[in-house]
């Protein structure tokens, strides 16, 4: 019986492989992909098209949630709550409620931001299959690699395996699950 | 590595345009200047007003220019590379507003309650303001102003073109050395410039945070000036070649920040006056509230803030040309409204109310200062071939 493998993955030695490597394969059709590197390599994102993704619009439900919560809670405490008159201004006196209106909207959107981001990449991961590859460990120093997973529909154990045999990689190899 | 000057010289196409927008500028600029001076004849007041306001306007996208080009120098980046030669023509463009700036001095026996002695005679504030708001050391601040900043903007141009032919051994550290400085010097003028020309306007009324007010301005109306610029040059060769997306998208996070700066200042200057709420502070907001001008208020906080914020927020808009362009020049336009809205109230004393010389005075001035400034931009290469991040810069979004 053959094992199951989670995807094929090439290793590459510059950045600028693993950019290239990315974009033909994205050429090819693959969709299901992934890629790592030691650093950010903005292109990556382009050639992965990974900017198209929920978490602006998280930030901005964030952000606008803050923003009534700070306005709502000024609110309630100085016109329900504890209405003080001071020095004869309206007890709705919204221009003082900007300030904190506006910080509480900053960090609700910041607060977001990370959980977002956090919740997307699907973080905490105990268990990841590629660092069954033991050359992986690199992809922390000074190596680029690129996996396909085998959930993609144009997966093809073999095939998949020399594609990446063709685009220049120092080593492909599979992942185990 | 050397670039190549044929590499960045301005195409004959583009040079045919830019002729050709010099050409129009400066006709329909003389023709609204002479409108506008028939005004002076017949009404000098209100001539000085108008003239005032705009001209404040066009002194702002040039010194807001030079800002930008100390800027660059001090943080370095691609952004920096595209637009630094249209900075270096804005600046390039201050002898001409020095020039200019003289109906403003004939103008200060109708601009400004100080200047006249019976008044300050008859008010004890005026009086002890006397030492610092009086003819001649208005002139006199103004002179050191325009020489500071002449004196920048020569050496800024000088260093450059040196880094053109030369190389950057010795020029780029001479520029980068200058632009602290020079920034420095920026503020304090601008600060000074603000609270002189445009605050003294009510010579009652004071805040602190007025100069910051303009150099956000000043800012913004150069950023969405240069944008726009940007833009309609990256039509043409050489600039097709040259400008991606990232760099507008640099730029257009630069007018996003300046929006909400402006709206940042603008706003505690508010609330700390509005808090307050002091007879000697609040009158400055009363004029400028009520009688219709509340609406022009609101107007700003819109179209100045909240519009364009909204929709600068978006990275695709960022990177789109046309639309980063109409966005720019919207801006542009709120500019205007702002420096009206910080001008006129003090002379209408609560009713709305605009003049046919509001809209002359900015379209002459604005018209022979654009023929002058593209003048200056036919010069030189449109990118600074000397400069030693230039590969970079070119690279920039690319790959």
């Amino acid at each position: 019986m053959i094992k199951p493998v989670y995807g094929v993955i090439a290793e590459f030695e510059s950045p600028t492989a693993l950019v290239n490597a990315a974009r033909a394969a994205r050429e090819k059709g693959f969709r299901k992909l992934d890629a790592y590197s030691p650093f950010p390599i903005e292109e990556l994102t382009e050639a992965l098209h990974l900017h198209k993704n929920k978490l602006p619009l998280i930030v901005l439900v964030g952000g606008i949630v803050g923003g009534l919560t700070g306005y709502l809670l000024q609110y309630y405490v100085t016109v329900i709550q504890f209405p003080i008159n001071v020095a004869g201004r309206p007890l709705h006196s919204w221009p003082m409620y900007i300030v904190i209106a506006f910080e509480m909207t900053i960090l609700f959107a910041a607060i977001s931001a990370v959980l977002g981001m956090l919740a997307l990449c699907g973080l905490p991961m105990p268990y990841h299959p590629v660092f069954n590859v033991p050359r992986f460990a690199f992809a922390s120093r000074n190596r680029f690699f690129l996996c396909i997973v085998a959930t993609d529909p144009l997966f093809d154990r073999e095939e998949t395996c020399d594609f990446l045999q063709t685009l220049g990689p120092r080593e492909v190899s599979e992942v185990a699950p | 590595m050397m670039a190549q000057a044929a590499d960045f010289a301005l195409s004959g196409e583009l040079l045919r345009d830019l002729k050709l927008w010099r050409s129009r500028a400066a006709i329909v600029g003389i023709a609204a200047l002479a409108v506008t001076a028939l005004g002076a004849i017949a009404w000098p007041a209100q001539f000085f007003r108008s003239y005032l306001w705009s001209y404040v306007f066009y002194l702002g996208v040039a010194l807001g220019s030079m800002a930008w080009l100390m800027l660059q120098y001090l943080s370095g980046g691609a952004w920096g590379l595209v637009i630094r030669r249209p900075c270096e023509a804005a600046t390039r463009t201050l002898p001409l507003l020095a020039l200019l700036f003289v109906p403003v001095l004939f103008g200060i026996p109708s601009l400004y309650r100080w200047s006249h002695a019976e008044v300050v005679a008859a008010d004890a504030v005026l009086r002890h303001k006397h030492a610092y708001l009086n003819v001649r050391f208005f002139v006199g601040r103004a002179a050191f102003y325009f020489a500071g900043w002449l004196l920048c903007s020569w050496y800024l141009n000088r260093w450059s073109e040196t880094e053109d032919r030369e190389g950057p051994a010795v020029a780029h550290r001479k520029l980068a050395t200058m632009a602290g400085p020079g920034l420095i010097f920026w503020g304090f003028s601008i600060t000074f410039m603000a609270v002189d020309w445009v605050l003294s306007l009510d010579p009652h009324w004071f805040s602190t945070i007025f100069g910051m007010l303009f150099m956000a301005g000043q800012g913004l109306s150069s950023m969405a000036f240069l944008i726009t610029l940007m833009v309609l040059l990256s039509y043409r060769r050489p600039m097709s070649e040259v400008l991606t997306p990232r760099h507008l998208h640099d730029l257009g996070k630069f007018l996003l920040a300046l929006v909400m700066v402006w709206a940042y200042f603008s706003f505690s200057q508010f609330l700390i006056i509005w808090s307050g709420n002091l007879p000697s502070e609040i009158p400055w907001y009363l004029e400028r509230l009520r009688g219709g001008w509340q609406y022009v208020g609101l107007a700003l906080v819109l179209g100045h803030f909240a519009l364009p914020f909204a929709l600068l927020l978006s990275r695709d808009l960022k990177r789109d040309f046309n639309f980063l362009a109409a966005i720019a020049v919207f801006i542009l336009f709120m500019r205007y409204v702002d420096l009206y809205w910080l001008v006129a109230p003090d002379f209408l004393k609560g009713s709305l109310g605009v003049s046919w010389m509001d809209f002359t005075a900015p379209v002459g001035l604005g018209g022979v200062w654009l023929a002058y400034f593209l003048l200056q931009l036919e010069k030189l290469p449109l990118m600074p071939l000397g400069d030693p991040h230039l590969e970079e810069a070119l690279q920039h979004g690319r790959e």
